[in-house]
């Protein structure tokens, strides 16, 4: 599964590796804070911050990273306590659902997560929501629903640990992971 | 440890109309000046947890660090003290030598090494300036477990002099916090009330969240992210066994013990909507409480188990709502500005504690069962999930510094709001529960 991948691509697996952590015990190091602010389309950053990975070289086609740089982003963000998916969602989803269309052996686990202004319980709660909306935007662009799978982790697994908006903008997002079937 | 039930001998004297009183709504104000002398022992008998002397000390330490957690009373410096108990003084005592440095209360006993191996710790609380016997009781138990008959001796003091039951013989479960907050590695941990006996549970390979106590205090419910499956789970503590609870196809979490420990309340989510159910432990029948819409979560039984109190966005953000056992007579019970959320029920029935969040803080809050008389114990940055002693009177919770990588940890607040204080652990700590009082 993953390990093919990871042998085939090395630039997968250095991508690769932060997306499908969640299948495994130890965590990935926390990737750099994206740039953008405005809540835009924020690319997944490179774990190992070397500047050279997506320049120099060509993901193999089906692959993680060939997912993540076609789509855009493996992740979408959302407003503070909303599950609304908006334009700038819409458009990554839509790109995530061309490319799971073309690569139907794929399944993926739709992440959602939440910031920290929140108590425990109704952010697992709402990362659910994030996660579904999520995946009923993915599968009504013809994924088929079979593929996806969701997840919550609520405000247990924040990629920024600031305590201002920004981080918190970072925080609130659902992430489309490849768990099978990518090279 | 825990495992030898703790037996109570019959020397409980009926007390004499207490002289000195506390009273639990403002004795923090003025706390009460107690003397707690080293317990005496008739000779000095080694035990499996030290001699009968050393235990003397330890008791009363115990003892002391319990009335002073509690900011009613005042323990007095030891070495103020012009004279030491000895065993004849324990129930005809020197009263000339703590009215001198302005006792009011003394507490005082002894430790006796019983022929099994066990001890006898015998506990004496009196009225320093009218000479009176307060209370006396006596508490056999293993020597190991000293510290509960030392508990125990605190309750007994507590509830004579404020007239309520006493919290000291109690435990607490956390989850243990460490590592950088994108990365948080979590444990289940329990300790005793005053942090003694801290023990992990789990060894924080797995995700876990909001540990609760069985009435029985032999296992907890809690919930796991072990395989990937977000799910309750139930822990025996006794033997470390953990259990997945059902096999639900979708996530489970918020878990709570009816006060007869025959159901589990929880909450399920599926496709968006969250809502509670509850299961009966013995017959695996499963049953809903709520029907949507919205977020459906943190149930929490009525002492008498007629009612739950719960928290729902149904009405546009989070507020809290009681019901019946059987889901019926849903009602909302909070209003004004901002949101609340994790309502807890008192073991006394009077009040719910919960976290009220606006104005960029989360602060904790009691409410009672009709919604009325709100009142804020803290306000800090982000303080949540209350969780009561066992006698209604203090409030135990997790505060988070804001800023970067901002501190995680416990702390309690009395019920009137004053004497908030920290409630040191190993590591950084949030989601506590206490435990009723053992028996």
């Amino acid at each position: 599964m993953l390990h093919r991948a990871s042998t085939l691509a090395i630039v997968a697996v250095l991508v690769g590796t932060a997306a499908c952590s969640t299948k495994k015990k130890v965590l990935p190091p926390a990737p750099p804070p994206a740039v953008s602010s405005t809540g835009t389309t924020t690319t997944a950053p490179s774990s190992t911050g070397s500047g050279d990975t997506a320049v120099a070289t060509t993901n193999l086609p089906g692959s993680v990273a060939d997912f993540k740089s076609t789509s855009g982003s493996d992740t979408v963000l959302f407003g503070y306590d909303s599950y609304e998916v908006d334009d700038t969602a819409k458009a990554i989803l839509g790109k995530q659902a061309e490319w799971l269309a073309r690569y139907p052996n794929v399944r993926v686990t739709v992440e959602g997560h939440t910031d920290e202004r929140g108590t425990r319980e109704y952010n697992l709660a709402l990362g659910d929501r994030r996660s579904s909306a999520a995946k009923n935007f993915l599968a009504a662009q013809g994924v088929d629903a079979g593929r996806i799978a969701t997840i919550s982790y609520g405000k247990e697994r924040p990629v920024a640990d600031g305590t201002d908006e920004s981080a918190y903008a970072q925080n609130r997002r659902a992430v489309t992971v490849i768990v099978s079937g990518a090279r | 440890m825990r495992t030898l039930p703790l037996l109570l001998a019959l020397l409980i004297a009926a007390p004499a109309a207490a002289v000195i009183r506390v009273d639990i709504n403002s004795g923090t104000a003025q706390p009460l000046p107690v003397a707690v002398p080293a317990f005496a022992t008739a000779s000095a008998v080694a035990t499996e947890a030290g001699t009968t002397a050393a235990l003397g000390q330890q008791v009363a330490g115990v003892i002391a660090a319990d009335l002073a957690s509690s900011g009613l009373f005042r323990p007095l410096d030891p070495a103020a003290f012009t004279t030491t108990v000895a065993p004849a003084d324990v129930t005809a005592p020197q009263f000339a030598a703590w009215r001198t440095i302005a006792a009011q209360a003394l507490i005082t006993g002894n430790v006796t090494a019983n022929p099994d191996g066990g001890i006898t710790v015998g506990c004496y609380a009196y009225d320093v300036f009218s000479a009176e016997e307060l209370a006396r009781q006596g508490f056999v138990t293993t020597a190991a477990n000293w510290r509960r008959a030392a508990h125990k001796c605190a309750d007994l003091v507590y509830s004579r002099l404020t007239g309520e039951t006493g919290y000291f013989d109690s435990r607490i479960v956390y989850v243990s916090e460490t590592g950088p907050k994108t990365r948080r590695i979590k444990r289940l941990a329990v300790m005793d009330q005053d942090g003694a006996g801290h023990r992990f549970l789990t060894n924080g390979q797995t995700l876990v969240l909001t540990p609760r106590f069985a009435p029985n205090q032999q296992t907890l419910t809690y919930m796991s992210f072990a395989n990937n499956r977000p799910r309750i789970w139930v822990y025996t503590i006794g033997s470390g066994r953990q259990e997945a609870v059902g096999d639900f196809p979708n996530m489970s979490f918020a878990p709570r013990f009816s006060p007869d420990g025959g159901t589990l309340v929880f909450s399920m989510s599926q496709n968006g909507t969250t809502d509670i159910y509850k299961l009966d432990i013995a017959s695996r029948r499963l049953a809903r409480l709520t029907n949507g819409p919205g977020i459906n979560t943190a149930p929490s039984y009525s002492p008498d188990g007629s009612k739950i109190v719960f928290e729902s966005d149904r009405s546009g953000g989070q507020q809290i709502y009681t019901m019946n056992a059987d889901g019926s007579g849903q009602t909302r019970i909070s209003f004004g500005e901002g949101r609340a959320g994790t309502p807890v029920w008192s073991p006394r029935g009077d009040l719910i504690a919960f976290t009220r969040l606006g104005g960029g803080k989360f602060r904790i809050g009691v409410i009672r069962p009709d919604g009325g008389g709100e009142r804020l114990l803290t306000n800090a940055f982000q303080d949540e999930g209350p969780t009561w002693s066992p006698n209604g009177r203090v409030i135990l919770f997790f505060r988070t510094a804001a800023g970067r990588g901002g501190k995680v940890d416990l702390h309690s607040v009395d019920l009137s709001g004053a004497n908030e204080r920290q409630i040191k652990t190993p590591l950084d700590a949030s989601d506590p529960a206490w435990s009723p009082l053992l028996p």
